[in-house]
This record gives structure tokens, sequence and C-alpha cells, in this order.
């Protein structure tokens, strides 16, 4: 490890999938043969100056990026220190930094000649991404979403059938993120021969946290050039909220490398660290679930414990590998806000900016107006908004006790 | 001779082959679920595969995920676990017991003090679903040093190219997963299996058991023809669910006697 550290915090993961002790390949023997097929199409794609080609063209005439890099005055006003960037995924195309990835994906699945895709969703973003892209592509979708994000998600689950995505609602368990992971996994087992599973997140087993690093790492290389050419230099702090980690990973990454840069990433506290929350880092220990080692919430025996956040899309009780590896070198340092912090900023940046960013999203947001008033007038920090909060309204009025919504 | 190896050699004798049994530690409850292990071998039962609970029964459907779920919520823990297999040892020395399940309870109560205290309860063999050959050294060290088998699940999946890779690593028996999908849904056809259990053995010496969606005496009888061993799951641990020791143990007994007459 300390070879990598010594040359490069963006190598990883080894050829096995491992970024130091974590990540890996923890999968029953029926997709093993299908990992190593997507890992084998993979290699090859992003070699492939047809499909690189090919996606980036969809990122800038259907995605619509590059997304811009906003300088939030009002809101680094109202810090009153560092001068805040919003990297503005909410302005993708449908809504969130989920797109970015399923772009890559979509076209994967296709170049593997699938023909039907399946997916898990918390939030619904990642859904909603997923049945666009099978839509623009004409593939089957079909949606595993826990009951319980079903609910507080509703619009989201509307848009995803509009889009002629079926959503297969999960009951086990809490009915929220895992859940619908763990019923994902169960139908791919089932339906090996056509299906294609789209992960959105930077979790799952190799070549997922990889892959899906990758395609995301294109907010950070953006946020390099925006802000050279509006500052003419490098940011010194980047914040990004974390549910299993792929907006923040996607910042991140290109910038591991600069030790200058303060590097944050904002875990869902919940009602608070001692108490329900989804702060896998802050609260969790090394464990295998879903195809790779990672931080987990579980009790002393290892059984899983279930997330709670505010936020369906941090609602998780683990983490991407490779943060859990950031974690141990020291590279990134993990904090975490409350659903009230969350709820707070949220609020606070739909009045002051005009924008409605998303319950997750406003974690990082909400750590942001801790850090920032600590820090000097010409620190740039860039905060990730990863998406629009238009999916979150019902329940932010259900919370302030405000009717007139859903 | 270990007691899978000389199971097998015994019912190799016979002419036929094994009845493996699933059932979940603690399902329904701590003590219904000793009743019913300790009664297995009488029933018919030539094997045991003994499930450890997990929350996240990724491979497993609807019936193993409640069994999972019951057991749990009656407090059953690893310890519990393998204080079940040490009950069960006091007065069965012969019926191997295979400890099947997922990863991370193991992982977190530390392979190496697993393994020996697994050793000493009197577990013989171990399948962990979310541990393919790629990812098992750091359990499979620690088994093999205290004797106890690691039995890799196979698939239809696995070609051809990719079973030397699982093989090489296989002790005990080979499990055949005999259909792409979790337990307790669809059934293979026999002449699938037939199919499959002679790519296998052309592959392997060592016993080929094949499991997933058994549910009758009739298909374990049929899959008894060519396989080593039929393993059943879901079926039993549906009338698990019943609390019902002798309904568990009947039918238990209806499947032995597939088994028993397949080749006759
Ligand atoms: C807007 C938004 N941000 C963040 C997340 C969390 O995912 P990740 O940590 O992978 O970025 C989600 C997940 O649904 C989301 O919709």
């Amino acid at each position: 490890m300390s070879e990598i550290l010594k040359n490069s915090l963006r190598s990883g993961p080894d050829a096995s999938g491992h970024f130091g002790i974590f990540g890996g390949r923890f999968v029953a023997e029926t997709l093993m043969p299908l990992i190593l097929s997507v890992e084998k199409a993979y290699g090859e794609a992003r070699r492939d100056p047809a499909f690189t080609g090919e996606l980036s063209h969809l990122l800038t005439h259907y995605v619509g990026r590059p997304s811009p890099l906003y300088f939030a005055k009002r809101l680094s006003e109202q810090f009153g220190g560092a001068k805040v960037f919003l990297k503005r995924e909410d302005l993708n195309h449908t809504g969130a930094h989920k797109i970015n990835n399923c772009m890559g994906q979509i076209l994967l699945a296709k170049r593997m000649g699938k023909k039907r895709i399946i997916a898990e969703t918390g939030a619904g973003q990642h859904g909603v991404a997923t049945a666009t892209a099978c839509a623009l592509m004409g593939l089957d979708c079909c949606i595993f979403m826990g009951a319980t994000d079903i609910e507080r998600q509703a619009p989201n689950v509307y848009r995803m059938k509009l889009l002629g995505a079926e959503v297969r609602p999960v009951t086990a368990g809490a009915g929220t993120l895992k859940d619908a992971m763990n019923e994902a996994l169960r139908d791919w087992v089932a339906r090996v021969e056509d299906t294609y599973y789209l992960i959105g997140t930077v979790a799952g087993p190799h070549p997922y946290p990889a892959m899906v690093r990758d395609f995301q790492c294109v907010i950070g290389l953006e946020t390099k050039e925006q802000m050279k050419a509006q500052e003419g230099r490098m940011p010194d702090s980047l914040v990004a909220c974390i549910g299993g980690g792929s907006n923040a990973m996607g910042l991140f990454h290109p910038f591991l490398d600069d030790g200058t840069i303060a590097i944050y990433g904002v875990e869902a506290a919940g009602h608070g660290l001692d108490k329900e929350h989804a702060a896998s880092l802050a609260g969790g220990r090394p464990g295998v679930l879903h195809g790779n080692r990672t931080y987990l919430l579980m009790n002393e025996d290892g059984q899983i414990e279930e997330g709670h956040s505010i936020s369906a899309g941090l609602d998780y009780p683990g983490i991407g590998p490779e943060h859990s590896w950031l974690k141990e070198t020291g590279r990134v340092t993990y904090v975490s806000a409350t659903d009230e912090e969350a709820l707070d900023a949220f609020v606070n940046l739909t009045r002051l900016e005009g924008i409605i960013p998303a319950l997750e999203s406003a974690h990082a947001l909400a750590y942001a107006a801790k850090l920032a008033p600590t820090l000097p007038k010409d620190h740039l920090m860039v905060v990730n908004l990863s998406g629009r909060g238009d999916k979150d309204i019902a329940t932010v009025a259900k919370f302030r006790g405000e009717g007139g919504v859903g | 001779m270990s007691r899978l190896s000389q199971r097998f050699a015994d019912l190799k004798a016979q002419n036929r082959a094994a009845l493996v049994v699933f059932t979940t530690a603690g399902d329904p409850s701590a003590s219904v679920s000793q009743a019913i292990l300790n009664g297995l071998p009488e029933a018919g039962a030539d094997i045991i595969e003994l499930g450890m609970p997990f929350t996240d029964a990724m491979a497993d459907g609807p019936a193993i995920q409640e069994a999972s779920k019951r057991a749990l919520a009656g407090g059953m823990t690893l310890q519990g676990v393998l204080e079940m297999a040490r009950n069960f040892r006091q007065t069965d020395q012969a019926t191997p017991i295979v400890l099947m399940g997922y990863y991370n309870p193991v992982y977190i109560y530390g392979p190496e003090r697993f393994a020996q205290e697994a050793a000493k309860a009197g577990v013989d063999g171990m399948i962990v679903v979310d541990l393919p050959p790629e990812e098992a050294d750091e359990l499979l060290a620690p088994l093999s040093r205290s004797g106890i088998d690691f039995i890799f699940l196979t698939a239809p999946t696995t070609d051809d190219d990719r079973l030397p890779v699982v093989l090489n690593k296989a002790s005990g028996f080979v499990y055949y997963v005999s259909i792409t999908g979790i337990t307790g849904t669809v059934s293979a056809s026999e002449a699938a299996v037939g199919e499959a259990v002679k790519r296998l053995k052309s592959h392997t010496q060592l016993p080929v058991a094949v499991g997933f969606g058994i549910k009758t005496p009739e298909q374990a009888a049929a899959v008894a023809r060519h396989a080593d061993a039929a393993v059943v799951g879901s079926a039993v641990v549906e009338r698990v669910a019943k609390g019902d020791v002798k309904l568990v143990h009947d039918f238990v007994a209806e499947l032995a006697k597939g088994v028993r007459t397949a080749r006759k």
C-alpha cells in the first residue's frame, strides 16, 4: 500500500478489484462468470474510441454537459468565509449526476448484447436516469425500489413508469436501498443471459466501483478546467455528500493526487451519530455485503443494520469500497450532517440562491455551512450539487409541518 | 477419514445417493430447531446443511429469507449455531454437518477463531455463498488447518474454462446449483441435471451434490439417479416454518424414501 501512496492515489483497484483490503468480488458463483464478462467488456470499451466518442457525444448533446460551476455569491456572503462554488449536476438531464454513469453503462450493456436492464434505486434518481437511458436505447427496464422509498419519492416513481420502466416494490427489510439491491441481485441471478445490472453507485462487486467512478469522473475533470478558467487556479477544498459515494468519487478522484486540496465526504447522520443514522464510515466497521468489502453498519454478530436518513439516496448501511480505502489512507476527511442540518441547508439554498437542492446534496451544503465560515475569503470551495430537489418537496413539507404538497 | 468422505464411501457401497437436508439454525425457535436437527438422521437425512442466518440472504428466495428472519428474531447467533452442532454431536457422531450461509458474520467472528471452534463443535464442512474461489483464501486456509472442508458452489454459468478454477480449491464434495436463480423457485429437468453431473464428473473425483429447486420426493429421486447427493432446502424450510417437528421429519422420511429407491 505504501507503494501506491508514494506514487498515486488514483491507481486502484488492483487487478483483482481490491483497494487495499476493500472491494473485491464477493458474489455467488452463478454471477461470477457474468461479473468477469462485464469486467472484460468494460476493459475493451474504455479503450475503444468508438465507445468513448459515443459517450462523449451523449454527455454533451443529451445530458447537457458540461454542467456549470456556479459561484454562489449570496451563499458565500452569508457564510462570510470561503468563496463557495456549486457544481451544478442538478442541471443535467433528469436532474442529478446519476445520468453520467447511466450513459456509460447503457452503452456497455448494448455492446454486450443485453436486452433487459435492471437497477436498484433509493431516491429514484438513479431509477429515473436508468429508465431514461433505456427509453433512449429501446431496452426493457425493471427498477427495484424499496416500498418505503416508493412512498417518499412518489414523483420519481411515476416518472419511471412514464418512461416505460417496470417499478418493482421491495418489501423485505426496511424497504430501502439495501433491500432493493438484494432484490436486484436475486433477479440478476435468475436472468443472467439477457439481463445487465446497471448499478447506480460506486459499490457492488468489481468492476462496478471502478467503472462507475470512471463514468462520474467527468464531474471532477470539468471542475478542474472551470475553476482554472474562472479563478486561474485549483480549488482549495471539495465537499460532496455520500450515499454509496458516486457523486463524491466523481468529484474527488481527479484531485486525489494534489495533496494541497482538502477533501470532505459528508455522510448522513440521520437523527444523530449516537442514534439512527446512515454514516457507515463514522459508525460502522469493515465487512462484506453486496459483492464487496467495505465499512458497514452492523451489529456485533455481523448482521447488517438498517441505515436511517431523511434522504432516500443516502439511506444505505454501506459505502463504496474506494471511500473505505481513502478513509484509511487519510486522504479524504469523512464527516456527517444530520437530517435537521440538511433540511436547514435545503431551505437556505432555496431562499438565498433560488436553487432547490436534492436532500442528498443538502448534506454537503450543511457541512459547507459549518466549514466555509472558518476559512479565509480567498479560499475556493467546491460543493457538489449532485441533484435537484423537486422530488423531495413533499418530504420537506411533511417535516416542516406544512401542507399543500403531494 | 472425514465424516463426509466416510458417508459418501458408505453410500457408494450401497449404490445410492445421499439425501442432504437444509434447515436454518434457530428456525423457528432455538428449541424447536434443535429438536428438528437432532431427529434428522433418524428421519432419513444422510448429511445436514445447517443454515447460518443472515439479514441479507442475497442468493435465497422468500422461504429461506423468512427462515433467517425468524431465527434472528429469536436471537440466533453464530455462537448459537455452533452450540446447536455441539448438542447434536452428543447423540450423533456419524452424520456430517455442513454450515451454509454468507461471509459477513463469519468474517466478523474471525475466520481463524471460527474454524477452530467449528471443528471442536463437530462441523465437517462449510458453504459460503458469497465467497467465490477468487476471495476464498482468507477462510479456506483456517478451515483446512482445522480439517473442515470448504464446499464450493458451481452453477450452469460455470463453464468448462472456469470449472478448474473452482474445483482446484474444492474439497468434501462439489455443490451444483442446478438452476440459474435463487433458492426455492424453479426446478431443473432430470435431463439437464444428468448432463450437468456428467460434465462435472469429467472434471473431478469429488462427489457431486445437486440442489436448488428440489421440492418433492419424486424430484429428489430423479436427481439421486444421477448425482451423489440431492439437497432439499426451501421445501423443508416451508414445513419448519409451521413449527411442527413431526411434520418436518415425516417429510424428510418421504424424501429419503425417494432417494433410497431411486436407483432400484
Ligand atoms: C441527488 C443525489 N445525490 C446523491 C446521491 C447518493 O448517491 P452517491 O453517493 O452514489 O452519489 C443520490 C442517490 O440517489 C442522489 O439522487
